[in-house]
């Protein structure tokens, strides 16, 4: 799937992808990719992310921000559902985006114990 | 940190985005008679006006009003100055932001130019809506991706489905290094 030419055939598998869907995307992901989060890893963990979502076809849209404002906890995720409820996920790696994609996207669980809320509670350790 | 060029590029890249800008070119052109790899960053963002642009490069120069800025270019001019290279940036208000680097492309330090597929992706991620063009070239021989062939190409299809993202990684990496292989 490398050439121009792919990319037709590409747009019409995505389109039906797309209509599978219907009610548009459910979710919204954002990777935090400032030089903090690059830095800490944030590169593999969004290729992951786009990598899984294409395979599973999950209901979510998959972007990337600057600096979130939590240097300390990078590479951080965050979900972000149709009503813009907000769920933050720390020191996330390749595994854990596997993870949060299958419970919280794929089945609507979020999972406690990647959150900020959980990191915080435990002073920062993870 | 910044293990490959297309990391820093991607810090650079990102700052154009923050800048608001909706046209982004990116160039890498390799020559390895002149034994130099340069690099562009140009956009049509907001800008600056030149006397505070040159001051950005410096961390320790710079205020708290500059937070939104970063370190992506002192680390961009940190890696000039360590690979034999050159730095440049020109800004004007209003009008827009170029950045240059170069760097020896024999230099036992350069760093390889790494994932510059995955840089791109990131870059349509962060604001699918922007123009992005990236030519790059090793001894004249051209790989071209602009984002506006590929939205004519998809014709309503979001550049931010998963399969075009993956495709656009794939694409461009593929681009780059059939044209190394050639050396």
């Amino acid at each position: 799937m490398k050439s121009l030419d792919d990319l037709k055939k590409l747009r019409d598998e995505a389109l039906k992808k797309v209509e599978m869907r219907e009610g548009g995307k459910e979710y919204r992901i954002v990777v935090g990719m400032a030089t903090s989060g690059i830095a800490a890893g944030a590169r593999p963990v969004l290729n992951q992310l786009v990598k899984e979502a294409s395979e599973n076809n999950y209901n979510c849209v998959i972007t990337q921000t600057g600096d979130i404002g939590l240097n300390s906890y990078e590479p951080i995720v965050q979900v972000f559902d149709k009503d813009n409820n907000q769920v933050t996920y720390v020191h996330v790696t390749p595994e854990k985006a596997s993870r949060i994609l299958k419970e919280h996207i794929g089945e609507g669980k979020v999972v406690d114990e990647y959150t900020v809320d959980t990191a915080e509670r435990e002073g920062g350790k993870l | 940190m910044m293990e490959d060029l297309a990391m820093h590029l991607l810090e650079i890249l990102i700052n154009s985005v923050s800048a608001g800008a909706k046209h982004i070119l990116l160039t890498i052109f390799e020559d390895t008679q002149k034994d130099t790899i340069e690099m562009c960053v140009k956009d049509d963002g907001k800008g600056m006006n030149q006397e505070d642009a040159e001051r950005f490069v410096d961390p320790f120069r710079t205020t708290r009003t500059t937070r939104s800025i970063g370190l992506g270019l002192s680390f961009l001019k940190g890696l000039s100055d360590t690979c034999n290279g050159t730095f440049a940036i020109k800004s004007q208000k209003g009008v827009g932001t170029e950045v240059h680097c170069s760097v020896q492309r024999s230099f036992i330090d350069t760093p390889p130019i790494g994932d510059i597929g995955q840089t791109i992706m990131s870059v349509v991620q962060a604001n699918e809506n922007i123009s992005l063009r990236f030519e790059y070239a090793l001894d004249g021989q051209m790989f071209i991706f602009d984002t506006d062939e590929i939205r004519k190409q998809l014709d309503g299809v979001s550049l931010l489905e998963p399969d075009i993202l993956l495709w656009i990684h794939d694409y461009v990496n593929n681009g780059v290094t059939s044209l190394s292989k050639e050396e």
